[in-house]
């Protein structure tokens, strides 16, 4: 019952977790049939991930730390997309590395 | 019968239209609930089924913020945790209509209450998401889709500008709004009549109207004499654009022969979609200010590589000229502009700005020089006075340069030019021979020769750029550049009407960059000139 996988990862994107970025992590987030919430801190609220209203409404801001817990079959693959995510900065840089 | 409703407002695009009216905000009030649950549910899902669609189809052809905006909305009607409140009031025996608006209202006062600009302008796009599903619940949505009427309500939203069938032309009359805006700007690059700011301006079964764009007016249930006089001059301006289009194809040349480049002058990626780029021999002048909108976060590097990208790609070989921010002045951005300036115009605007927020200014050039890989851009900056500021610039696009071939990212140095706007670039041009073009700012180096602000009505008759003084300079600067080959063009708003071209010939220059719908125009009036 209490099988969370569990991370947390520093959002460096400018503006924090505003639309562009919401958008990216609840879409990548559906793609997993596991439960993934997220919190602003250890302690909770923890909130549904897919729901992109609850993600903007955490309005979670640049330099804070997200956590992050999945519950269900693919899990530890869930968590570990939605943190690559993260740190790569929600792929805003991608087509700056793949034009190189 | 009505009587005639006459109404003054500002204008925002030119042109006159005569025909149905559509209010925007009347869409709501006029669906009638089932009072059966079961079907209100449906109506509801079926709604939303319609707005997610017509979004996504919107979304495919839409790009960089518009595209965002767009793929946020469907996001959100996507989302459980908006649709079941609303699912869960109509199961209460709620109309659909008022269940959503009830559901999505609660939702947008969290996004107004937020302390950070960002989320608060995001309120803008729940209201516009709001609307879309409740004119699909009224049946609105397909009414909309009725081209050939003039849109009235308080302000228009870009989506439904995109969305909206302008074949049979339209026109736009805003009670708000403002000439700047991102719809004022898209229906002048589309020809299309525009008034903002006109006040309260009521229904009453009001089912006609006719819009000057040029005189900002709207003239409500018009009467019979009313109407033909209208008509005649729409018909009048009809019959000179059809003229006009027929030189569009054609290159532009004087009646001589002698070939004239000209180029026009763009401010959002949007406009690109209705604009031929045969029509024209490239883009003069590429305002980058779209991207750095007040109120919401600065565009990072990426963002702005896409846009500028896009711009080259539009104009394949053509050569597309791209000004670094020129914000300041009339176009404050807070947390970027200065505060309290008692003549911004005379302040910190344009280059001096943003050699004074480097960390901007290079992450721009940086944006600039990797889309430079794509097509012949030129980078021109605005408000050069002195060659140092020129210097400076040039400095921070070496490192530019530099930083990315260490990082191993493809990018190209552009030729580096500047605006000759400020009256000492234009009497001493020599002083700035380094630069590698020369565009000269007809609105800005009359403004400042003639002392007269572009933004005080009451010396407006003073900011006549046909005046000696700011001839004799283009001339001075068309000259300079010739002897020294270096090429100068002009990109101000003179360059778009007629009326002046003669003198900008006779001034000795032979490129021009004017506003898109004046292409036409602009071909017809330099035929009759040599």
């Amino acid at each position: 019952m209490n099988d969370w996988t569990s991370s947390s990862v520093v959002i460096r994107h400018e503006v924090g977790l505003h639309a562009r970025p919401s958008v990216k992590l609840t879409k990548l987030a559906k793609t997993f049939a596991s439960a993934i919430q997220i919190a602003g801190s250890p302690e909770g609220p923890w909130i549904d991930a897919k729901s992109i209203v609850k993600v903007m409404a955490m309005k979670a801001k640049q330099d804070s730390t997200l956590y992050m817990r999945a519950q269900g079959g693919d899990a530890p693959a869930a968590v570990t997309a939605l943190k690559d995510l993260v740190e790569r900065d929600f792929d805003e840089d991608a087509a700056h590395a793949a034009s190189g | 019968m009505r009587h005639p409703v006459e109404l003054k407002g500002k204008p925002a695009s030119d042109g006159i239209f005569a025909g149905p009216v559509f209010f925007l905000s009347s869409a709501e009030a006029e669906r009638r609930a089932s009072g059966d649950p079961e079907v209100e549910r449906q109506a509801f899902d079926e709604a939303i089924a319609m707005a997610v669609a017509g979004l996504a189809a919107l979304t495919e052809t839409a790009e960089g913020e518009a595209a965002e905006m767009l793929s946020f909305q469907v996001a959100l009607l996507e989302d459980d945790a908006l649709l079941e409140p609303a699912r869960a009031l109509i199961a209460q025996g709620k109309p659909a209509d008022l269940a959503w608006r009830k559901t999505v209202d609660a939702e947008i006062v969290g996004y107004e209450m937020s302390d950070d600009d960002y989320f608060r302008a995001r309120a803008a796009d729940l209201k516009d998401m709001r609307d879309r599903v409740l004119r699909q619940l009224s049946g609105a949505g397909a009414r909309q889709a009725q081209a050939g009427a003039i849109l009235i309500g308080d302000d228009v939203p870009p989506s439904l500008f995109l969305e909206a069938d302008w074949s049979k032309g339209g026109a736009i009359a805003l009670t708000q709004g403002s000439p700047s805006s991102h719809v004022a700007i898209l229906a002048r690059s589309r020809g299309i009549p525009m008034v903002v700011g006109l006040g309260n301006v009521a229904p009453n079964g009001h089912a006609e109207a006719v819009i000057d764009g040029a005189r900002g007016l709207l003239v409500l249930s018009p009467d019979e004499a009313a109407k033909r006089a209208w008509s005649q001059k729409a018909e009048d301006l009809a019959e000179r654009r059809a003229h006009e289009d027929l030189f569009l194809n054609e290159p532009a040349r004087l009646k001589d022969g002698t070939s004239i480049e000209l180029l026009i002058n763009v401010a959002e990626p949007d406009e690109l979609d209705h604009l031929d780029a045969a029509h024209c021999d490239g883009i003069g002048l590429m305002r980058s200010e779209f991207l750095f909108r007040d109120g919401k976060p600065l565009p990072d590097e990426e963002m702005q590589y896409r846009a500028y990208r896009r711009f080259l790609e539009w104009a394949g070989k053509k050569p597309v000229t791209i000004r670094t921010l020129d914000i300041g002045g009339d176009k404050p951005i807070k947390g970027l502009t200065p505060e309290g300036e008692r003549n911004p115009f005379l302040g910190l605007r344009g280059v001096r700005l943003t050699l004074d927020r480097v960390a901007v200014f290079k992450t721009q050039l940086r944006a600039l020089a990797r889309a430079a890989v794509h097509g012949n851009l030129k980078i021109m900056v605005p408000m050069i006075t002195v060659v140092s500021e020129l210097e400076a610039t040039a400095r921070l696009l070496d490192e530019v340069m530099a930083d990315l071939a260490k990082e191993g990212v493809a990018a190209k140095r552009p030729p580096l030019g500047i605006m000759v706007e400020v009256p000492a670039a234009a009497i001493a041009p020599e002083l700035l021979a380094q630069a590698d073009f020369f565009s000269i700012g007809s609105n800005d180096l009359t403004q400042y020769v003639m002392a007269a602000a572009r933004d005080e009505a009451s010396v407006a008759s003073l900011g006549d750029p046909s005046h000696p003084a700011v001839l004799y300079l283009i001339e001075k600067v068309a000259r300079y550049g010739r002897d020294r080959g270096i090429p100068v063009s002009l990109c101000g708003d003179m360059a778009s009407e007629p009326r002046h071209l003669k003198a900008l010939i006779a001034a000795g220059l032979q490129t021009l960059s004017v506003s898109p719908a004046s292409i036409g125009r602009v071909k017809a009036a330099l035929a009759e000139i040599g």
